[in-house]
């Protein structure tokens, strides 16, 4: 194929590592490496003791469990809706199923600000139905359902599409119900699409600001998520308190995205041994 | 190949628009204030004239404040307590005799603490007693990021001195006060919002955010405690460029047209020919104090709002409500 | 068929109902009010700060999300599997925690703080907020196409004597073109929507380091919901232009 020597010099970027790499660590270290250090270093400024006597008071304790209370919520009812979506969208026709599909990836698109204003206009204090979640958890929680929406729908089309019916089909002659189909074939394919699909949403749904912000009220211990104490803990000053609980988010963070990242290894594995 | 360039070449487009537009004529000032004057500074600078545009920042005052101090960029700053420009005067920001060379002392306009309620007062609170009986709820901001609380705990403690209590019997009121608080926004703005949004029988707020609210149809009323306190917010013009512009701006907020625009939009000029053509609008109260009677704001803001031994910090750790810096 | 049922009520009711209504809500009372709350001075300022900032970041990040797709697929040396994670931490990050670093860096007492110009309350803090949150976009679109294609062709581009760049021009770009632009539409898409990472190093001054989304916010907290309304329609059609720009290319890429 190729001759065995060639002029290094004469290398495309592509094969230039040092040339390509050295400016995309240097793009990546200006715009996220640098200022990422800059946070850890305030947060774990002063020590273990410091950052835990910083970080774990009753409103952050609060406002941490509201917020993975909230995340884990979040996840169990995406299971359900995404998969029922992506369901809809695969196996089911009718008018207008286009249009639904293109309204999914809504959420990606709209500026959370605003889809916290579109729930805010009809579920809150002047909504169009009579319904006031403003100020509550509830209101929090479609906030989060809103833009977590497309996660689970997006990781598990594609496995549906892919899905051979030959097995369902089989076992609906031999007299399995729809649910038992579910169940025992077509579920065991969708888990680690599902997987992927609910961490992305737990990591979304852990750090949402903007959605939040409007219909929370910010109310500590009953309304106040991570990211909102996180922004008025700045607000009041206390920078080491802001930062202190922003790094653990930023582990959590991190943690989730390695654990999708070992998701996407474990199914490529499936795939190849299936 | 050609449908991304397209892409790029009309965001390049987009993007020259606002270049090309950018040049500004004549002199632009930034007025960052507390969350109080949102409505009236537009007013104002649109009376003002003279050429000169505006760009506006609106927060909690201590945020505000902090905000300058660390690089907002601020050609006149109008806060709600003088500690706030205070702060700005130890970082050289503001001059020192920003108050002393001016016949107001500093003060543009002035207000009450009132008590914003429901309409039809479905609870009858009408005095401050009433706010600590069993199943009223108060909504008040943060102490320790808007200065509007301050005014608030402040005129809270004072009005007990006032009715006879003693300094420890005042701090015992303010404990009770703050058991039945149920939120700590940021900001007086903020705190408005969270009660119009149906939180509390009972917000504590400047007369002129409850005058705003209801001229905007807010189904609200407000009551003047007997006992209250006088707030007085400071304003000033911001050392640096513009610095002369920013003065003329200042100095002009205290002519009586000014003031007047002041009085229309619910605050209590500080010109008292103004006030005299308003007074209806500005009833005075019998028991009306100044910040001096509870000690001015230097020994308060050292005696209450320190946050780690302050009283209010003591109060608020005791209860569980941790917001103390 | 129950599943249907239920699914599509659910997406109307989380999602399509409560954007049609601030649609609904925004031209209640006739095109007059709408006009006049997005062409009021301070609305105009926010939207042109937005798109100047989107103007700047996407094309900042596209040039190097490409080099670092290059280098994440070309590159051999362990590690490159700790950039690939780095690219894709911003997705998970909370924008307050991103906004929260950028401050800390830039502050009077950051790490930063010696520069001529100033980066906080003003413009370049915005840029880098922005493209911090924006970053992935164009590189994880790219990096499974460059992975896919091999470099097969570059060699034998090389051993004939091309240059980096002419290799890179003819045979690279072309391969990953609708890749790019994927990951063009979806970057710009973020930057138009960006809010909380903004929030914290902006400032907000109406005018100067307002962008578009903090308009939102500051409308309807004093009370101008017509404003905020207007605002997050133009907000909204923008991301409904971004859809349709992403089928636009996704029809274009299956065609080639």
């Amino acid at each position: 194929m190729s001759r065995l020597a060639v002029d290094v010099a004469r290398l495309p970027v592509a094969r230039k590592p040092a040339l390509a790499s050295g400016v995309a660590l240097g793009y990546l270290s200006v715009i996220v490496l640098i200022p990422l250090a800059a946070l850890a270093a305030e947060g774990a400024h002063g020590g273990w003791h410091h950052f835990w006597q910083v970080a774990w008071n009753p409103e952050s304790k609060a406002a941490l469990e509201l917020t993975f209370g909230l995340a884990g919520a979040v996840v169990a009812i995406n299971s359900v809706t995404g998969t029922a979506l992506a369901w809809t969208l695969v196996r089911d026709s009718f008018p207008g199923k286009q249009l639904v599909n293109a309204l999914i990836d809504l959420p990606f698109a709209l500026p959370t600000i605003v889809a916290g204003l579109t729930l805010l206009a009809l579920y809150g204090p002047s909504g169009a139905i009579g319904v006031n979640i403003a100020y509550t958890r509830l209101g929090v929680l479609a906030a989060l359902l809103f833009v977590t929406l497309p996660f689970v729908v997006r990781t598990v089309q594609p496995v549906l599409l892919e899905l051979d019916h030959e097995m369902e089909e089989a076992a609906a002659s031999l007299g399995a119900n729809r649910v038992t189909i579910f169940r025992r074939i077509v579920f065991p394919h969708l888990l680690p699409a599902l997987l992927s699909g609910v961490a992305l949403a737990f990591a979304r749904a852990i750090g949402e600001f903007g959605a939040v912000i409007l219909i929370s009220g910010n109310l500590p211990f009953k309304t106040e998520v991570a990211s909102l104490y996180v922004f008025q803990r700045l607000d009041s000053g206390d920078t080491s308190g802001a930062a202190a609980l922003a790094l653990l988010m930023l582990v959590v963070s991190f943690v989730v995205l390695l654990g999708i990242g070992g998701l996407r290894r474990w199914a490529t594995r499936r795939d190849r041994q299936s | 190949m050609r449908r991304p360039v397209l892409l790029l070449a009309v965001l390049a487009v987009l993007a020259a628009v606002p270049a090309a537009t950018a040049a500004r004529q004549g002199t632009n000032l930034s007025v960052v204030g507390y969350s109080i004057p949102t409505s009236v500074f537009p007013k104002l600078e649109a009376a003002y004239g003279n050429g000169v545009t505006f760009s506006n920042s609106f927060a909690a005052s201590e945020v505000q404040s902090k905000a300058v101090a660390a690089g907002l960029p601020a050609n006149v700053v109008n806060f709600s307590i003088t500690t706030d420009m205070d702060r700005l005067v130890q970082s050289k920001l503001v001059d020192r005799t920003w108050a002393s060379n001016n016949k107001y002392h500093g003060i543009v306009s002035k207000s009450v603490v009132v008590f914003v309620l429901r309409n039809g007062n479905p609870k009858h609170i009408r005095t401050w007693d009433d706010l600590v009986k069993p199943g009223v709820d108060v909504v008040f901001p943060n102490p320790f990021s808007s200065g509007g609380a301050r005014w608030d705990v402040m005129a809270a403690y004072g009005s007990q001195l006032r009715e006879g209590k003693t300094p420890k019997q005042a701090r015992a009121y303010l404990t009770q006060l703050f058991r039945h608080n149920v939120s700590q926004d940021t900001s007086g703005r903020n705190a408005l919002n969270t009660f119009l949004s149906g939180k509390g029988d009972v917000l504590l707020d400047y007369e002129s955010d409850a005058k705003l609210a209801q001229s905007q149809g807010k189904p609200v009323v407000y009551l003047i405690p007997k006992a209250t306190l006088q707030i007085e917010t400071p304003v000033a013009a911001v050392n640096g460029s513009n610095k002369v512009e920013a003065q003329k701006f200042v100095n002009w907020l205290y002519t009586p047209a000014a003031q007047t625009i002041w009085a229309q939009n619910g605050f209590r000029p500080v010109d008292v020919n103004v006030l005299r053509k308003f007074k209806a609008q500005f009833p005075p109260r019998p028991q009306l104090f100044k910040i001096g009677y509870v000690g001015g704001w230097d020994s308060v803001n050292t005696q209450f709002f320190d946050p780690t031994n302050g009283i209010v910090a003591r109060i608020e750790q005791g209860l569980g409500v941790s917001t103390g810096g | 068929m129950i599943v249907r049922a239920s699914s599509l009520a659910y997406l109307t009711g989380i999602l399509v109902a409560p954007v049609g209504l601030i649609f609904w809500r925004a031209f209640e009372h006739g095109l007059e009010p709408f006009w006049h709350a997005v062409s009021n001075p301070t609305a105009t300022a926010a939207l042109k700060l937005t798109l100047e900032v989107t103007a700047i970041t996407v094309p900042l990040n596209t040039g190097f999300g490409i080099l670092c797709a290059l280098a994440i697929v070309r590159h051999r040396i362990p590690g490159m599997g700790l950039v690939n994670a780095i690219v894709d931490l911003p997705l998970a990050l909370s924008p307050v925690v991103v906004g929260l670093a950028l401050y800390l860096l830039y502050a009077r007492d950051g790490w930063f703080a010696g520069l001529p110009f100033r980066v906080l309350f003003a413009v370049p803090g915005i840029v880098l907020a922005t493209m911090f949150v924006s970053l992935p976009f164009v590189v994880r679109e790219v990096v499974p196409v460059l992975r896919e294609i091999g470099t097969e062709q570059e060699q034998a581009a090389a051993t004939l004597g091309a240059s980096a760049f002419t290799t890179f021009r003819r045979i690279t770009f072309p391969a990953i073109r609708w890749a790019v632009a994927y990951g063009v539409v979806l970057t710009t898409a973020r930057c138009l929507g960006e809010f909380g990472a903004v929030s914290i190093v902006s400032g907000g001054l109406a005018g100067r380091t307002q962008v578009l989304t903090q308009y939102v916010q500051a409308s309807y907290e004093n009370f101008d919901q017509t404003g905020a309304y207007a605002a997050s329609v133009l907000l909204a059609a923008l991301a409904i232009l971004t859809l349709a720009a992403t089928t636009v290319v996704r029809r274009g890429d299956r065609s080639s």
